[in-house]
């Protein structure tokens, strides 16, 4: 059971306030018409999978209905940080 | 390989069954294979065993970092079924569950194969609407499949509620006659001895730790316990750490790594003959021949490795099979476990070349790789074997996330997407 702190309420909360909603800071090509098959489907489809550190969004869903970030462990399932959107993570794995 | 019959467990029982052959051999791997399949789950083991058996390809290791089977082979909830929406993935099932149907006697080991049909409930107008479209496209492909309304699936399952006092009564389902369970141990172990019977090298104990790929193409991995070994052609069956293993060589797959859980209750009497599944409650259950009742969950919404899952899961997943089986309310459950399912956007497989020569891919089977087990290896095994895809195959290929033709199967897919 996970209990994340979420950076808009400033106060932690069980799991299920929350949903997961995947890889974090993936940007929307700029001009999607001059996209390449392989940009888009990589864009739309491909994701990091790592297994350790992750940096993926959260949304407080039965909270304030906001978006943020987290980094966590996908092995240990331990969360190093809360961030919030437009900000950049604190903690990240070696080699990137 | 020691035959198994009736016969010979009399013979064995004279000798008070000290003397049975080991069920394969443990190797000491070559320097070169000509194909090395990494991961030794249900459909690593069967790529191998139909490349020795079909296409006469024996110098074939498969490398596993555990045991054989260990993974999600050991942690599935064992229904088999062939109901797919869509003509590329029925036809793709399908040829798994011929393949079932005759499995006990071509790996002469009992996979104890049980058609004792499979429910896919409905509780809404848009869930029957949907399965009437679901049964009718499965039978205009030849696969088997009925339209019950409350009473026939009340016929079937006596004591489970279907009164129209429930909070999601059940207003029908679609019944597969000839769908099941199998012993999932059975067939990792039954694949295991067939393919070692022809010479197969199944290393266990032993991690892949990178790919060695020179001009683009693989020429073989790197392992933690006996060095390099070389390959020719290299064939990754490892659900869950797909991800992992395409890091190495140098890619990225369209999958996401989720847990999935499921957990058993203490042996019973005989109480459940059938599998039923529920989409819109969200919860599965059978009952083992030992007599557990095996209950599945959906997968957890977050990425994860852990092979363990999140309690709210479980809790979601069991309050529906009590919703449906109010009897069922005392039984206690006895273990719980979790694993690691790859899942693709489409909720289909990846059966594909991939952008390193002579790589191959068999994942993102996500929440219901184990009815495929004979057929995956099967078409891999083809795939493998000639260096393009297998026909059955074709329609799976990673790159089918670049053209935009998925395959969307997340209804059919029933459960836990």
């Amino acid at each position: 059971m996970f209990y994340i702190y979420c950076p808009h309420c400033g106060e932690h909360r069980e799991e299920e306030e929350f949903h997961a909603k995947g890889q974090a800071h993936i940007a929307r090509p700029a001009d999607p018409d001059s996209c390449s098959d392989k940009e888009w489907g990589e864009y739309l489809y491909f994701r990091k999978n790592p297994r350790g550190l992750h940096h993926e969004m959260w949304v407080h869903a039965a909270g304030c209905r906001k978006f943020f970030n987290v980094t966590r462990d996908t092995v240990s399932y331990e969360i190093k940080e809360v961030y919030k959107i437009g900000e950049r993570p604190s903690v990240v794995a070696a080699g990137n | 390989m020691q035959h198994y019959s009736g016969f010979g467990l009399l013979k064995h029982a004279l000798s008070y069954h000290e003397n049975w052959q080991r069920v394969w051999r443990n190797p000491t791997p070559k320097k070169k294979y000509d194909v090395i399949i990494v991961g030794g789950g249900g459909h690593g083991l069967a790529t191998a065993y139909y490349l020795a058996k079909e296409h006469g390809i024996t110098n074939v290791a498969v490398i596993e970092k555990g045991y054989l089977g260990g993974g999600n082979t050991a942690r599935n909830t064992t229904i088999v079924r062939s109901n797919y929406l869509w003509d590329e993935a029925a036809h793709l099932y399908e040829h798994a569950m011929k393949l079932w149907e005759g499995l006990s006697q071509d790996l002469n080991y009992n996979v104890m194969f049980s058609q004792r049909g499979v429910l896919n409930l409905g509780h809404t107008l848009q869930d029957m609407r949907d399965i009437q479209r679901r049964v009718n496209a499965n039978r205009l492909n030849g696969i088997d499949g009925e339209v019950l309304d409350t009473k026939g699936v009340q016929e079937i399952v006596p004591m489970m509620d279907c009164s129209a006092n429930t909070r999601y009564p059940v207003l029908g389902a679609s019944w597969q006659p000839r769908a099941g369970v199998a012993r999932h141990d059975a067939v990792a172990w039954g694949f295991a001895r067939a393919a070692d019977s022809y010479g197969v090298d199944l290393i266990q104990q032993t991690e892949v730790v990178d790919m060695i790929i020179e001009d683009g193409a693989i020429v073989g991995v790197k392992t933690n316990r006996h060095g390099d070994i070389k390959a020719d052609r290299v064939g990754c069956v490892v659900a869950g750490n797909s991800g992992v293993l395409a890091n190495m060589a140098g890619f990225e797959l369209p999958l996401e790594s989720h847990p999935l859980q499921a957990l058993v209750s203490e042996p019973i009497k005989p109480i459940l003959d059938t599998v039923v599944m529920s989409n819109h409650v969200h919860g599965y259950v059978s009952q083992s021949d030992k007599g557990d009742l095996v209950i599945g969950a959906g997968i957890d919404g977050y990425n994860g490795y852990g092979q363990r899952g999140s309690y709210p899961t479980i809790e979601h997943t069991v309050a529906a099979i009590i919703e449906l089986f109010p009897i069922f309310s005392r039984v206690r459950m006895n273990r719980q476990w979790g694993g690691i399912v790859d899942t693709c956007p489409d909720a289909c497989p990846i059966i594909s070349a991939t952008p390193v020569e002579n790589l191959f891919f068999n994942c993102g089977w996500g929440t219901g790789g184990f009815k495929a087990t004979p057929g995956s290896g099967n078409v891999f095994a083809a795939t493998l074997a000639k260096g393009e895809a297998h026909p059955l195959a074709k329609p799976f290929s990673m790159f089918r996330f670049y053209d935009g033709s998925l395959i969307d199967e997340h209804g059919a897919a029933g459960v836990a997407h």
